[in-house]
């Protein structure tokens, strides 16, 4: 009886880590979505027919690490949106774990902060594991290709989540290397986040 | 005159008493400084990453200081390490540890690259909150999880790791 759980539990371990996948690295073709913005419509990355890439940002309302960087979130849609990289904003959190993360508390805070870009509710949570998000805020900036939108940089924003003392921005620095038709230097980071609860399976 | 002169010896005693408690309730720590003490052998170590902003970090934390109150006489040491801004150390993280009275040592990541000290910390860690690692250097034991602990999940985890 006590080989049997064992052996389930393997099953079940093993079965929950195809799940959750490793997500992507550099150089891998990302997925399209089709994820409800906060004003009821859907977004997909193909409604962009002009944009040359995408900067795909996992963040969230609750998170204070989110917060301090909105502003700078909604700078870089204000920089780069006009030369066709886009910021689409997703939140990944389940509202049931955390009910400031709703849908409506989302329309709140794009309607108070006038975002210029989507912010997109992944109710299944699905688009997130599948690219690999653990915490809020996490970067994906995706360049249009032929084969696809391949992922060109993974994580922070910048190396300074304070904002006092920022020394590389990762993701300007990236989106710049891309628009002048060279591969970014730093192409993946790591930051101090809130880790995302998503819906079970 | 006497009693001015008794009134700041007094007013210093309390100074120092404070700048004590203060220091003793976190003090800063650097990677170098945290991976020199965890390769003590004899101890296993067992380091949760949290911060004062972090909802599910100050949920679990009674349930580390819970771990090394039970084993206080094992050679088991949980080392809490806020994972805070610098800045913050006065106005946030000595007040929460003050009211919190934890039995565990405290202390403040003092990270020049937050990059840097992630990676060294376990090159599988996403930066996500809360994160814990177990150390058994006699063991050769480093494992980091990326996840939330309920008591009995660490105590289970402290016992495979003895």
């Amino acid at each position: 009886m006590k080989r049997l759980f064992v052996l389930l539990l393997i099953a079940a371990s093993s079965i929950a880590a195809k799940v959750a996948g490793p997500g992507y690295k550099v150089g891998d073709i990302a997925t399209d979505f089709k994820l409800k913005n906060v004003d009821g419509k859907t977004v997909s990355l193909t409604d962009y027919p002009a944009a040359k890439g995408y900067i795909v940002i996992f963040t969230c309302n609750h998170c204070p690490y989110a917060r301090a960087y909105e502003s700078r979130i909604m700078a870089l849609d204000k920089m780069y949106a006009s030369k066709g990289y886009p910021v689409i904003a997703i939140s990944p959190n389940d509202p049931a774990a955390i009910p400031e993360d709703s849908p409506e508390n989302m329309k709140k805070r794009a309607t108070e902060k006038k975002y210029s870009f989507p912010y997109l509710f992944d109710d299944t949570g699905l688009t997130t594991r599948t690219y690999g998000a653990k915490a809020t805020p996490h970067v994906y900036v995706l360049k249009k290709t032929a084969k696809g939108n391949v992922v060109q940089y993974i994580g922070a924003i910048d190396d300074d989540t304070e904002g006092t003392n920022i020394k590389n921005k990762y993701v300007e620095n990236a989106v710049n290397a891309l628009l002048s038709g060279k591969n970014p230097t730093i192409t993946s980071t790591k930051a101090i986040g809130c880790s995302i609860k998503l819906k079970a399976i | 005159m006497t009693q001015i002169r008794l009134f700041l010896l007094l007013l210093m005693v309390v100074f120092v008493f404070q700048a004590k408690a203060q220091q003793k309730a976190v003090r800063l720590l650097t990677i170098d400084q945290l991976e020199k003490r965890v390769s003590h052998q004899d101890t296993v170590f067992i380091v949760n990453f949290w911060a004062t902003w972090c909802g599910p970090c100050v949920k679990e934390l009674p349930v580390f200081d819970q771990l090394q109150k039970t084993y206080k006489n094992q050679p088991l040491k949980v080392l809490l390490i806020s994972m805070d801004f610098k800045s913050k150390l006065n106005t946030a993280v000595v007040p929460f540890v003050q009211n919190h009275h934890f039995t565990s040592e405290v202390f403040l990541a003092d990270k020049s690259s937050e990059q840097e000290f992630i990676d060294r910390i376990d090159k599988n860690w996403s930066g996500a909150l809360p994160g814990t690692l177990v150390i058994n250097t006699k063991k050769n034991l480093h494992k980091f999880y990326e996840q939330e602990f309920t008591y009995p999940e660490l105590n289970k985890l402290y016992q495979n790791s003895k």
